[in-house]
């Protein structure tokens, strides 16, 4: 039925072709002259802000972004300087980094992986970006920093809170500064202690995904080394909209408090859930019932609206905080845009002015140079007091606060107030830490 | 030549011209005028393009030729690729091997949704294929973590062992994918006054591999079995009654197409070893739809060109945020420059999406053909004689 058309000549033919087109690009491989990726040759510097635009983490991509801009202003010598005029290093002078302007690009990063990292290809390989930074998400963060260390440049990660980013996923061209799980749990449970005792017993609900498992371990043996008791720990579905289902059985398990470890929307519908069902009204052995939300943002707190009032759980940053730092970053964030910047703005902030003034420090903009500029960095002066970036892992060790939702607030942003500020050496743990450990930073990797 | 008739093979001819000078092609503009955020030409959004290009390519088989809608091809798409980055986690990190198991482990995966969904047609095979899709994703994003690695996406370590490889480098690092010592992600910059075009070893992998996912399409589209597969389209009743099976046939080209998702999913790993699970989500399936419709089911190149408008779409027009806006109207008095940057907003940056949803709304309206329609059209107002003649090449009639 089928003629078919296989020759000989025919066969040479292609696979000649074929050869041809496999060897082609080797003619080309001449070794370049940069001695690292992207070495900026200009009177201009590129950062690039990858950060959520679509998706549910738009809003914090949104504040995120916000915060970069107003950063870039300020290393260019634009507004009040904010956090560059209370920063304890004074390399920074305005004139942008080492006297190059700096110029950006954004992207989008869908709150995907893939297109996170297709986004800052092209910003490494179109517009010559020397930096990276942003993600809202930590399996976006992992991901672009994994990247990042291929490509041979720096990646600041924005707000990401999985124990993995510096833990079992670390790398040498990553850093990070916002707080992470295991911090959350060793800040919150002293506080916890103190206000509900001992002898409670626990019921998880847990993200079905990377972050909410490295979060529910962390809340775990930090709330059972006080003596409390893990009745149970049972996993959403992330898409999931509807929690009534899941709160129904708490109800019968004998449990005295229930922990949330959701973030974003998911957060917002299982509390206001757990509301509803008339958790925090009931009695359970003798003892008011309880809800804890280990991991809490303004942007939450405001989603959820009146169910926040009076639950607890930590934050890397707050607005209301009053050192001289906190209130020159609130002052000239709300000069530009309005209102009080989220915890997201101000450690995508920080990331950037860390950044530049690593750079400036070491006098390039090499990634190893300035990676070796940044490890074991101590500073003062951006909002959490004194804070170390540890050279095994890349994490940023500071105070870690404890909020609580407000009872009467006096505006839409005075949502939460500070119960307590952690201080960095109770919630500072071991590089090799179990819930850490399996990771290794390799070598830096300058590309080119 | 090679089995084609004149016509097939001049389109062949121009396909591989196109993708070969792609490079140069899609960086028209100079790399420091304000255009420059127009051009293309970059290794990954080149290599992209020829990917989804395969993809699209693939899906057209079944959905142009046969008609039956899957919505569920990403979960083939994810599939390769897992099969790839664990294939660099175990093996080595030549490309060959990942790409060979990538499209062996998708045609196993799409020869068992295939037998299954293939027992209904129409809007139950759609949603037969999409529950399996949705279902691939969530067991990807958690219970399967320990080979998926959830959400996070799975990715390469220092100590994977690499049996026929090296663990790491000499360097502490990770070795990068490469094809016999070529590595993928090697690029050479080459300039001609301010112009300056890459030349990316990954990319030329890609477009070669395309050309013979193209080259084995027209072969499908042109042979007896491709006529089946149309009369499945056309009658699929009829089929039964004239004492046909027409099943083993729909399942070959699901399976085809199968295989050719799972070889862009394992190209995709090679290029970029990281697979994560949103490659399998029910919006990855509805892209490869989009693309297909975009550029002109049942047509041979059309699905190229969808895959290309709306990568096109997602990497450049997303990245024209405001600062770019105000640099372009910044020659307009103050307050008419503040009114096209807010009236221009919504369509760039973050809204690309409803760019490219009013482009496809008009591109369906007006174009039902696709883009090639498009195409045809133009050619036909140059050319008045024969304009029966170019139709009845390049575009089958739609049966329905």
């Amino acid at each position: 039925m089928s003629k078919s058309n296989l020759t000989r000549r025919g066969l040479i033919k292609t696979s000649a072709i074929a050869g041809a087109g496999v060897a082609l690009p080797t003619i080309f491989t001449a070794s370049s002259a940069a001695a690292f990726t992207n070495e900026p040759t200009g009177g201009s510097v590129t950062l690039g802000f990858n950060v959520p635009q679509t998706g549910p983490y738009a809003d914090e991509g949104a504040d995120e972004l916000r915060a970069y801009e107003l950063a870039v202003e300020h290393l260019n010598g634009g507004g009040d300087g904010g956090m560059m005029n209370t920063f304890s290093s004074k390399a920074l002078q305005g004139n942008g980094i080492m006297g190059k302007k700096v110029e950006y690009v954004t992207g989008d990063t869908q709150t995907k992986s893939d297109a996170a990292r297709a986004s800052a290809k092209s910003m490494i390989e179109k517009d010559s970006a020397i930096m990276i930074t942003g993600g809202s998400s930590s399996g976006v963060a992992v991901a672009v920093q994994g990247l990042c260390q291929e490509a041979g440049v720096i990646f600041m990660a924005g707000l990401t809170h999985s124990n993995d980013t510096t833990g079992k996923d670390k790398k040498a061209n990553g850093f990070r500064h916002f707080f992470n799980a295991y911090m959350s749990g060793a800040a919150l449970a002293p506080v916890l202690q103190s206000l509900y005792g001992s002898d409670r017993k626990a019921y998880h609900l847990t993200a079905d995904y990377t972050w909410g498992w490295t979060q529910e371990e962390s809340i775990v043996a930090s709330t059972e080394s006080l003596g409390w008791e893990t009745v149970n720990t049972v996993k959403t579905p992330l898409a999931a909209t509807d929690f009534s289902s899941y709160i129904a059985p708490v109800l019968n398990s004998g449990a005295d408090v229930l922990v949330l470890n959701h973030y974003g929307g998911n957060m917002v519908n299982s509390l206001t859930n757990a509301v509803q069902f008339g958790l925090r009204d009931k009695q359970v052995n003798g003892k008011n019932f309880e809800i804890v939300v280990p991991l809490y943002s303004r942007l939450m707190a405001r989603g959820a609206g009146e169910n926040v009032k009076g639950i607890h759980g930590s934050t890397n940053w707050h607005w209301s905080l009053q050192d001289d730092a906190s209130k020159a970053f609130v002052k000239s964030f709300g000069e530009k845009y309005g209102f009080p910047p989220s915890q997201a703005a101000h450690t995508c902030y920080v990331q950037t002015l860390l950044y530049a003034d690593a750079v400036t420090r070491a006098g390039s903009f090499n990634p190893c140079a300035v990676a070796e500029a940044l490890e074991g960095f101590e500073f003062d002066g951006m909002g959490n007091g004194k804070t170390l970036y540890r050279a095994e892992d890349h994490q940023c060790f500071k105070d870690v606060l404890v909020v609580r939702g407000k009872e009467n607030p006096t505006s839409e942003f005075d949502l939460l107030e500070v119960v307590e500020v952690t201080p960095a050496a109770q919630v500072t743990y071991e590089p090799d830490h179990p819930m850490f450990a399996g990771g290794e930073l390799g070598a830096c990797n300058p590309g080119a | 030549m090679l089995g084609l008739n004149k016509r097939d093979f001049s389109l062949l001819l121009i396909v591989a011209v196109l993708a070969l000078c792609a490079p140069f092609i899609l960086n028209p503009f100079p790399a420091d005028s304000a255009m420059a955020q127009f051009n293309a030409g970059y290794p990954d959004l080149m290599q992209r393009f020829a990917i989804y290009g395969i993809f699209a390519i693939g899906f057209n088989i079944l959905f142009g030729l046969t008609g039956y809608l899957s919505f569920g091809h990403a979960a083939f798409l994810g599939v390769g690729s897992y099969s790839a980055v664990w294939m660099f986690k175990l093996l080595s990190m030549n490309v060959i091997p990942a790409i060979l198991l990538s499209v062996v482990v998708a045609g196993l995966f799409s020869l068992l949704i295939g037998f299954i969904s293939l027992r209904r047609s129409g809007i139950y095979f759609s949603i037969l294929t999409l529950a399996f899709a949705q279902m691939s994703f969530n067991l990807a994003y958690s219970v399967l973590t320990p080979i998926t690695n959830g959400e996070t996406g799975l990715q390469l370590t220092l100590d994977d062992p690499r049996i026929l490889g090296v663990s790491r480098t000499e360097d502490g690092s990770i070795p990068v994918t490469n094809l016999f010592g070529i590595e993928m992600r090697e690029f050479t910059t080459l300039n001609f006054g301010n112009w300056s075009f890459d030349i990316s070893a990954g990319y030329y992998l890609c477009a070669v591999l395309m050309l013979l996912s193209f080259y084995i399409a027209i072969r499908i589209f042109r042979s007896p079995f491709g006529m089946m597969l149309r009369a499945i389209k056309s009658n699929n009743t009829r089929m039964t009654y004239t004492g046909l099976n027409a099943r083993p046939y729909a399942l070959a080209a699901f399976v085809i197409s199968g295989m050719y998702a799972g070889l862009a999913g394992g190209l995709l790993a090679s290029m970029d070893p990281l697979a994560g699970a949103e490659r399998m989500q029910w919006t990855a399936s509805g892209e490869v739809v989009l693309m297909t419709i975009l550029g002109g089911a049942g047509t041979l190149i059309g699905p190229v060109l969808g895959a290309g408008f709306i990568k096109y779409f997602e990497n450049i027009f997303s990245k024209i945020n405001d600062g770019v806006l105000h640099s372009w109207f910044s020659f307009m008095p103050d307050g008419i420059e503040n009114l096209m940057v807010t009236l221009v907003h919504p369509f760039v940056g973050k809204g690309w999406h409803l760019t490219l949803g009013l482009l496809f709304m008009l591109v369906v309206i007006f174009l039902p053909g696709g883009l090639v329609e498009g195409g045809q059209r133009i050619a036909r107002l140059f050319r008045r004689k024969k304009p029966d003649d170019a139709k009845k090449s390049t575009q089958s009639t739609p049966a329905e």
